[in-house]
């Protein structure tokens, strides 16, 4: 049977706010993937003496690296708001047998990432 | 009378190599969804002018269409809402098109039977003597889910489908949920391995559109991302406890997977 496959055009990204959100996930993963790779860069800093820190935090001040760093925690945090967008529709909590709303479950999430990031700037800076 | 507009792609596979715009007037009635006008052209206008339609109220699903850029049921859209119009019709985004608004739909239909949608008798327990009961909360769980129509507007709507036509997408994943939340089906066990496959639900990076083009309230978008945290769950116990069954879901019967094995041939 002949059919017709239409190409998708080049910009059908821009089309929609949705598709275009889908499109910044899928290229800014690489932001995500390089901060952990910053994040190994520093641990292995950290495992390696104080010399090997200092000389890591100096690295970490220059300029385009502050800056990328920026950027991706611009990208990173993106990632988390859709992650949370996500968890009330993935979890079912039902609260004495009714389904809890959708509205709780993003609260809890959020104030379980409050609870955790005030942890580790604790941690960090006690 | 007033009228309106219907510019409709048209593409006859044995003279053209590509779709072409047609102009149609018809009739501009309140009660006239976008199917009427169609109907109009094919009984008046043009009866060359092919298309997929039957129930006319929203539950065959066939009359899927793109109406003005969105996935649309013709039959559920209606012309004074576009009103002066034109109104552009085209066939549904992400399939091939075989003439003018048909596409074909053998992907989906492929799919469909890969997810085992139908319930799936307990191994153990002996066929419950009369009927399986049920209560509202049981229903409930999995109603939501039994209302799709089989249209196929959310993988017209989905960019991942759109990217990568091995998705198994929004509404075989919807409807394997359908009878995975149902409670009296044993069945979740033999469909673990084609929705945790990297083309089943990880394949969503969450875009929703599937959920805003059902016109059935199915919410496609949130079925799979329950299955993506069931799916997670099975995989840190089977690896907390490797030892262990391989998950807690229901094994299935040596019948069902005879049917595994039919619905593969159909692919
Ligand atoms: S989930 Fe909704 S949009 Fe998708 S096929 Fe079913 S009824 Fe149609
Ligand atoms: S004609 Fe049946 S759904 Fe539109």
């Amino acid at each position: 049977m002949t059919s017709y496959q239409p190409p998708m055009s080049l910009f059908w990204w821009l089309r929609r706010r949705s598709y275009f959100f889908f499109a910044v996930r899928e290229l800014s993963s690489v932001f995500v993937a390089w901060f952990v790779v910053y994040l190994l860069l520093l641990g292995h800093a950290v495992a390696s003496g104080e010399a090997a820190y200092r000389e890591f935090v100096e690295w970490s001040a220059r300029p385009w690296l502050l800056g990328l760093n920026l950027v991706a925690l611009v990208f990173v945090v993106f990632h988390a708001v859709t992650w949370f967008r996500l968890a009330p529709q993935a979890m079912v909590v039902r609260v004495g047998g009714r389904r809890a709303p959708p509205l709780w479950v993003a609260a809890g999430h959020y104030a379980a990432w409050v609870v955790v990031s005030a942890l580790v700037v604790w941690v960090v800076l006690a | 009378m007033r009228t309106i507009a219907l510019r409709v792609a048209r593409y006859r596979p044995e003279d053209e190599t590509e779709p072409t715009m047609q102009e149609y007037e018809v009739p501009l009635r309140e009660d006239w969804a976008v199917l009427d006008g169609l109907n109009h052209i094919k009984d008046h206008l043009d009866g060359t002018l092919s298309y997929r339609w039957s129930c006319r109220m929203g539950i065959c699903g066939s009359c899927g269409m793109t109406v003005n850029g969105e996935p649309k049921l013709t039959c559920g859209t209606f012309l004074t809402d576009y009103a002066p119009g034109p109104v552009t019709v085209e066939p549904l985004r992400n399939f091939p098109v075989v003439r003018d608004l048909v596409v074909d739909i053998s992907d989906f239909m492929g799919k469909l039977p890969t997810v085992s949608p139908w319930i799936v008798d307990s191994e153990d327990a002996a066929p419950a003597e009369g009927e399986h009961l049920q209560t509202p909360e049981e229903l409930d769980e999995y109603q939501q889910y039994s209302m799709c129509i089989n249209c196929m507007l959310c993988y017209s709507a989905c960019p991942v489908y759109g990217l990568d036509q091995d998705f198994l997408g929004p509404a075989a994943i919807a409807l394997a949920q359908r009878y995975n939340l149902d409670s009296r089906d044993h069945g979740a066990h033999q469909r673990v391995d084609v929705l945790s496959a990297a083309d089943g639900v990880w394949s969503c990076t969450f875009v929703g559109e599937c959920t805003t083009a059902c016109p059935k309230g199915v919410d496609p978008a949130g079925a799979i991302q329950r299955y993506k945290l069931t799916a997670a769950t099975e995989s840190v116990k089977s690896l907390l406890m490797p030892w262990g069954r391989r998950s807690d879901l229901p094994r299935p019967s040596g019948a069902d997977q005879d049917n595994n094995a039919w619905s593969r041939e159909v692919r």
